[in-house]
């Protein structure tokens, strides 16, 4: 099947979604995705930042379509023509999507384990506005603690139900979901049960923003301090391929080894999620058999100071 | 012209409720014609005929619905029937279940026929608890008279119907919400595609009706399709219940043939007999709470001098500018008393409330709106606060997984359309607003 998203045309299979299709072109027409994980069957459609325009449906009905479209759950069709970067409507829905998003987001980013890492501050950071024009008051929930490792703030959730289905899908028993309906829907467990699995661990790795946090690593540094290194370990549990988050010998925080989308990778077949083991206790690096330093995109704050880039800083021209 | 009742025709009878009464008035012969005259398509085929289009709202033509309906070998199919009726201003399927409800299930068994359907379920919403239990004696009466259950009428067709209540959501009424909620799960809407036609109860191929629609069945059975596409205009055909609401004289459920004209409904002798307190007319919501307001001038003729009708065109015509839609036909009249702003935050708080909370633009932008329409409402907004509102609803409409994004943006998009001068009252005169309504500093407006 031939699809063509601005103007860049690429074979893919039948039933790939526009969303994908976009990944496999790369660069700058992949549209954002807050909800949407590759790795979960079942999430995407709801958060809304991958809103595309279709300029024709298909070569047997090239008629646009009348809305925007989720990109990452529709699938492409034969000769369908897609808009994202180019399109101006695309624009406006995802700024809108994004003001959204962000009036009722505390917006506390100094003090939050997941700035530098985050999906909704690199949306805000294009598709956002300097001012917001939201002047009601937001709505605001106390942080609690599910299980001893990890803390939810409910307040920074934009409820993209990736965790929900990181338990639904890894875990033997979901104990956590989504409670109440509209504005008041919140993430939580039942009667603030604790949630406790091998691998309730990855709702951190796939949370979108600070909503999850790791407690063993909760306010110990900022993250474009550490250093991330690549390691592995034998685990019975788990894959055991992980990223280190180091200073110095010391190590910070384990999670797992993110790709550029922000998706857990895709390791020998099989997504590589890690174990609670792996990810909470061993703190030692004698436990681990460290492979080298992590690869990480040179635009990512994570990576300023760090790495050589390959690029040559571009000579200011003075006029 | 003395109007032609289908539905409600018998409604006054007593005892209608009972199975006894309703067979003797000829009760049950459309189950009796198509099973025994009639093959599941040609059933199909007589409904398409008729041009009978869903009376949930968004009247899509039923006929078509059900022949996008996939058949794939050895998978069950389901026939669902919304009755998860809780828009504001619309209870005509409350009036219909609870009066007459045999009707319904009798339209529920030629349907499921037609559709090849072996399990039907109707979708009740929480609070119509009493309702449900009416339904079930009437299901009970069927089945024991072996309308229902094994073998129907002895032509080797198997039926169960089941009546499931629903939590008390309205978001459980749209049609992927509802199977969600059928299913056992939190009635989030699904993404679609696919479409319940496809996948939709427990993966199998799915129709889901309105109860009017599903009761509209019987007569176009006992009559044929080409006689109820007789009555009404244009494409819309039949008849349709009217919930009317309101400041009128006479509110309730009508019966109405498709093409009456706004004004006899309105004011006819036979129908709501005018606005109450004689007083003026100064809007209308003709299709339930989430349609265009349409102002007083635009009531009973369209932009163009036409007379406005009871139809799905004519109450469109003008579009959004100037005209509005018939919706689920919960009709609802407002005086020269009523403040639009307050009406407008009422409405938007229920969508606010029972917005499902899953996509971003309807969960942050109900909400958003609900809390400013509230500012301006108690004379703390703003002027900018006006094309703030505008500007809202312009970002929520077409960008949600389901309508009710759509229907919450709708309404203030209008209210703001038509009424602008009131939501600029608001702002300017901030003490009064808190004291009395806008519609009582006004002079008298013309009818």
């Amino acid at each position: 099947m031939k699809v063509t998203i601005d103007d860049i045309t690429i074979e893919v299979e039948a039933g790939t979604t526009i969303l994908n299709a976009a990944r496999k072109i790369g660069g700058e027409v992949v549209p954002p995705a807050m909800c949407f994980y590759s790795k979960l069957p079942g999430t995407g459609g709801k958060c809304r930042t991958c809103l595309v325009e279709v300029a024709a449906g298909s070569t047997a009905d090239p008629r646009p379509m009348p809305k925007l479209v989720a990109s990452c759950s529709t699938p492409v069709m034969d000769g369908m023509i897609v808009k994202n970067k180019t399109s101006e409507r695309v624009h406006e829905g995802r700024s809108a999507v994004v003001e959204f998003l962000l009036i009722n987001h505390p917006l506390d980013c100094p003090v939050c384990d997941q700035a530098g890492e985050c999906n909704l501050q690199d949306l805000g950071y294009e598709h956002g506005s300097v001012k917001t024009r939201y002047e009601e008051e937001r709505r605001t929930f106390d942080p609690i603690d599910i299980g001893d490792k990890i803390k939810l703030h409910m307040n920074r959730c934009i409820l993209c139900y990736r965790c929900v289905e990181v338990a639904n899908q890894l875990t033997e028993k979901r104990v956590h979901g989504v409670l109440h309906r509209g504005e008041h829907a919140e993430i939580s467990t039942f009667i603030e049960q604790a949630v406790d699995n091998d691998f309730s661990g990855n709702m951190i790795d796939v949370c979108p923003v600070g909503a999850l946090t790791d407690r063993t690593f909760r306010f110990k540094s900022r993250v474009w301090f550490l250093k991330p290194m690549e390691a592995e370990c034998d685990c019975k549990k788990c894959a055991g391929k992980v990223v280190l988050w180091m200073f110095g010998q010391e190590i910070y925080r384990v999670t797992g080894r993110k790709d550029q989308y922000g998706e857990i990778e895709t390791i020998d077949d099989k997504t590589a999620w890690i174990c609670n083991e792996c990810r909470f206790e061993k703190k030692d690096l004698s436990k681990w058999k460290v492979i080298g330093p992590r690869v990480i995109d040179r635009h990512s704050v994570i990576s300023q100071g760090k790495y050589e880039t390959s690029i040559t800083p571009s000579i200011k021209k003075i006029n | 012209m003395k109007n032609r009742k289908l539905l409600l025709e018998n409604v006054h009878i007593p005892g209608i409720e009972t199975f006894d009464v309703y067979r003797k008035n000829g009760g049950y012969r459309s189950v009796e014609k198509a099973l025994n005259s009639m093959t599941p398509d040609e059933v199909v085929e007589e409904v398409k005929k008729s041009g009978l289009r869903g009376r949930g709202g968004a009247g899509f033509p039923t006929g078509m619905k059900w022949s996008f309906l996939a058949k794939p070998e050895g998978v069950p199919r389901y026939l669902v029937c919304n009755a998860d009726e809780s828009e504001p201003g619309t209870f005509k399927d409350r009036y219909l279940m609870e009066k007459i409800p045999h009707l319904l299930i009798e339209g529920m068994i030629t349907s499921s026929y037609a559709l090849g359907a072996n399990t039907s379920y109707i979708y009740i919403r929480g609070e119509f608890m009493y309702i449900l239990h009416i339904l079930e004696k009437a299901i009970a009466e069927a089945y024991d008279k072996g309308f229902l259950g094994k073998n129907i009428l002895g032509k080797g067709y198997d039926l169960d119907l089941f009546v499931v209540p629903g939590g008390g959501a309205y978001i459980c009424g749209e049609e992927t919400a509802l199977l969600e909620s059928l299913e056992g799960k939190r009635g989030n809407p699904r993404i679609k595609p696919p479409f319940p036609a496809v996948k939709g109860l427990w993966g199998c191929p799915t129709v889901v009706n309105n109860v009017e629609s599903l009761a509209a069945v019987v007569p176009i059975i006992n009559d044929g399709g080409d006689s109820y596409a007789a009555i009404g205009i244009g494409r819309s055909t039949g008849t349709k219940l009217i919930s009317a609401c309101g400041n009128l004289v006479k509110p309730g459920v009508y019966e109405i043939e498709m093409g009456l004209s706004v004004e006899e409904f309105i004011y006819g002798d036979d129908y709501c007999q005018g606005i109450a307190n004689n007083k003026k007319l100064k809007a209308c919501v003709p299709g339930g709470s989430s349609v265009p307001i349409l102002p007083h001038y635009l009531v009973t003729k369209t932009v163009s001098g036409e007379d406005r009708l009871m139809s799905y065109e004519s109450l469109a015509d003008g579009g959004f500018v100037s005209g509005s839609m018939l919706g689920s036909g919960g009709f609802i009249i407002f005086d020269e008393d009523q403040c639009i702003v307050r009406n407008t935050w009422n409405f938007t708080r229920f969508y606010a409330h029972e917005s499902c909370g899953q996509c971003s633009p309807c969960r942050e932008g109900t909400g958003w709106m609900e809390k400013v329409l509230h500012r301006l409402e108690n004379g703390h907004g703003n002027i900018r606060d006006i094309d703030l509102l505008a500007e809202i609803n312009k970002k929520i409409e077409g960008n949600t997984i389901c309508p009710l994004g759509d229907a919450a943006a709708w309404p203030v998009a209008a209210a703001i359309r038509h009424f602008r001068d009131e939501f600029e009252w608001h702002v300017t005169n901030k003490d009064e607003a808190i004291t009395r309504n806008y519609g009582l500093s006004k002079e008298p407006l013309i009818a």
